[in-house]
């Protein structure tokens, strides 16, 4: 479908060129690639295949017609730390070295963008090609001052890392926090990303990560997202996945009037394995959209991914999710699931799977459903005397924990359980 | 304990219950019996409050209060419980969590304060053994995965968690094998004092050598048709029901 392509991306590129410096850690072969087709496609409508049920175009021009880039500084985070993690802090895009932890573990090497030498400059822009979409276009021409992380070889961190991006405007501002995250081979992280927005103004997050995860090599990565209705958010993570490496991500959203997840695994070598699990609660107007693509370029590898829901008010929920099997994928192993709730009339779910397979031996299947909350059990809870709100929220809980309980990391766990059950 | 008078409920068009009367007191077991479609577990769902059936005619006391303007949760809070013919499934809600949740909710509504958590797990092993449920499917999602036999049992051990007044064992006999069936019903006769009482529906003589009716009923296209004592299940089980479906069927044409 050839989308029709309206002004808002000019008018983005206008007002954002005017208050910022150029980005001097992207060459600028690549900055001028990113405004040319910024300026070609523009900002998705709709009527772009790809963001049918995410009209971001529309957002754009609703919700910020004045993009005033009056964005605050931010003195103390203290209170959104965890008490066990190495906290990494971001602020309106750019790495915050005040507020982060010393990174006192062994084999952990961190450097914001501006500071890298030619060869990690080089690394921007590998896995997020700046001609495949809108957004990672947007990004790459006006990108935060982000860092570049990475762990050794063979080094296996004791403690989770806390990467914390923090936005705050008191104005409608626009920002585009970025980072590149390594696992050398054979070592292993635990990484939780949680984005949160202190400010009083409505802030656009354009957030883009490019993950190498090398040979053996394990990730183990939690998305927190939950910005409020001032937060409004579109998220690109491009892995790429070695031989034997593990990418497991959980991405729970709790808030965020506008949150687009675009999620693209490449399962770029033999015997990897990724999996992808995600949780979503919206209310009001909010709109939580997965995009994700599992790209099984290779033979032997696996994939899992199990997506739920629960949307009520006037609220919106996609998942659509793209499976690629290559042809040289053969004895691959690829499963989604995608289970949604409905608590009222005016809520709606969109889902998806596209499943594009070229190899013959291979093993996918894919499962959806949507529905209301399960009346027959809500009587069987009154029946034992349990009350239709408590019986309500027994039935949700357990629906959410299904993807809440993989969480590994104790303290987030019940942080987020916490926050969603005060909200039910 | 309960007084039902005239009961009429219908299924969208359809009128399933005609009126049906009933008076049980503390203390006694009445068995209710009928062939299928008689309306002996739609009697069972409108006393427990399933809003699918919508009652046109007829009251019910219970303890006084008028039962029928209770919600579901209230009449078990008051101390009705159904024994369902076909138990719920109810994944990622574990059986323990399930149970705290209902004995501090009808606790709270009689105005009492949670009860401990030690008490509470020693009430969960004392009647666990009454119905020789595994001690592992406490910890388990309600009812899932659970054999025929085990709902069942689970059932009993919910009843045995509430202490309910009256309990309603909607055909809980019906696919249990014989052991399961001595089981559930030992667990029953355990439970029975002169405080409580049961109503038995059943298709079958066999759960009544177990659970010994003080009253047998038979229902029979939504009226109960004939009364007695628990010598009417025998001769029912010898003749079958043929009789009375030729006797009503006349006697309405």
């Amino acid at each position: 479908m050839i989308a029709e392509k309206t002004n808002t991306a000019q008018v983005i590129i206008d007002k954002i060129s005017s208050t910022s410096s150029k980005v001097n850690f992207i060459d600028n072969d690549k900055l001028s690639k990113a405004l040319l087709y910024l300026e070609n496609k523009g900002i998705p409508t709709n009527k772009h295949e790809e963001y049918k049920y995410c009209n971001v175009d529309g957002i754009f021009k609703k919700e910020f017609k004045n993009i005033e880039q009056k964005l605050n500084s931010v003195t103390d985070i203290n209170k959104y730390k965890l008490n066990n993690a190495l906290t990494i802090v971001v602020v309106n895009g750019n790495y915050s070295e005040k507020l982060s932890d010393k990174l006192i573990l062994k084999g952990l090497h961190l450097n914001a963008f501006s500071n890298l030498d030619n060869d990690g400059k080089n690394l921007i822009g590998t896995l997020a090609n700046v001609e495949s979409d809108a957004f990672v276009a947007l990004n790459t021409a006006f990108c935060g001052d982000g860092f570049h992380l990475k762990i050794a070889d063979n080094e296996q961190l004791q403690m989770p890392i806390h990467i914390l991006y923090v936005s705050s405007a008191s104005a409608e501002s626009l920002v585009n926090p970025r980072n590149i995250i390594e696992l050398g081979k054979n070592s292993e992280a635990t990484i939780i990303e949680e984005q949160i927005n202190i400010g009083d103004s409505k802030v656009f997050t354009n957030f883009l990560s490019e993950k190498f995860i090398g040979e053996n090599a394990k990730l183990n990565s939690y998305t927190f997202q939950n910005e409020g209705n001032n937060g409004y958010s579109v998220n690109t993570n491009n892995i790429t996945l070695g031989r034997y490496a593990k990418y497991d991500n959980t991405t729970i959203t709790l808030s965020g009037t506008l949150v687009r997840n675009n999620h693209q695994v490449v399962l770029a070598a033999q015997n990897c394995e990724a999996h992808l699990n995600g949780f979503f609660s919206t209310k009001s107007n909010q709109l939580v959209d997965n995009h994700t693509l599992m790209d099984h370029q290779m033979p032997n590898c696996e994939s899992n991914e199990l997506y739920k829901g629960i949307v009520n008010d006037k609220s919106t929920g996609v998942f659509n999710g793209k499976i690629f099997v290559r042809r040289d994928a053969q004895k691959t192993n690829a499963y989604q699931s995608s289970k949604n709730i409905l608590l009222s009339d005016d809520a709606t779910i969109n889902t998806k799977p596209q499943l594009e397979i070229y190899a013959d031996d291979v093993k996918c299947s894919h499962g959806t459903s949507t529905g209301k909350i399960d009346e027959a059990a809500v009587f069987y809870l009154n029946a034992r005397g349990i009350g239709r709100e408590s019986a309500k929220k027994l039935l949700l809980n357990a629906f959410a924990q299904e993807v809440i309980n993989k969480i590994e990391v104790e303290e987030l766990k019940e942080k987020i359980l916490n926050l969603f059950e005060n909200e039910l | 304990m309960i007084s039902i008078k005239n009961l009429h409920a219908s299924i969208g068009e359809k009128e399933i219950l005609r009126g049906i009367n009933l008076e049980i007191k503390a203390g006694e077991i009445h068995a209710v019996m009928g062939p299928n479609g008689s309306g002996k577990s739609t009697l069972a769902s409108v006393l427990a409050g399933r809003t699918d059936y919508e009652v046109t005619q007829g009251e019910v006391i219970f303890n006084g209060k008028n039962l029928l303007d209770l919600s579901p949760e209230d009449r078990a809070r008051e101390g009705l419980f159904l024994a369902f013919q076909y138990p719920v499934e109810i994944p990622g809600v574990s059986n323990i969590n399930f149970l705290k949740t209902a004995v501090n909710e009808i606790r709270a509504y009689k105005g009492q304060e949670d009860m401990p958590a030690k008490d509470f797990l020693a009430l969960v092993k004392e009647k666990q053994k009454l119905v020789e449920l595994d001690g592992k499917l406490a910890n388990r999602s309600v009812n899932e995965g659970f054999s025929g036999g085990e709902k069942k049992r689970n059932e009993i051990f919910q009843m045995a968690m509430l202490n309910p007044k009256l309990a309603i064992l909607d055909e809980t006999d019906s696919g249990l094998d014989i052991d399961a069936l001595r089981i559930v019903a030992s667990g029953v006769n355990a439970l029975k004092s002169k405080d409580n009482a049961y109503i038995v529906i059943t298709h079958y003589q066999r759960l009544l050598d177990y659970i010994v009716p003080d009253f047998v009923h038979i229902l029979y296209n939504g009226k109960i048709v004939k009364s007695g004592g628990k010598e009417l299940a025998l001769e029912l089980e010898a003749k079958g029901y043929d009789e009375i479906k030729e006797k009503f069927e006349s006697l309405e044409s």
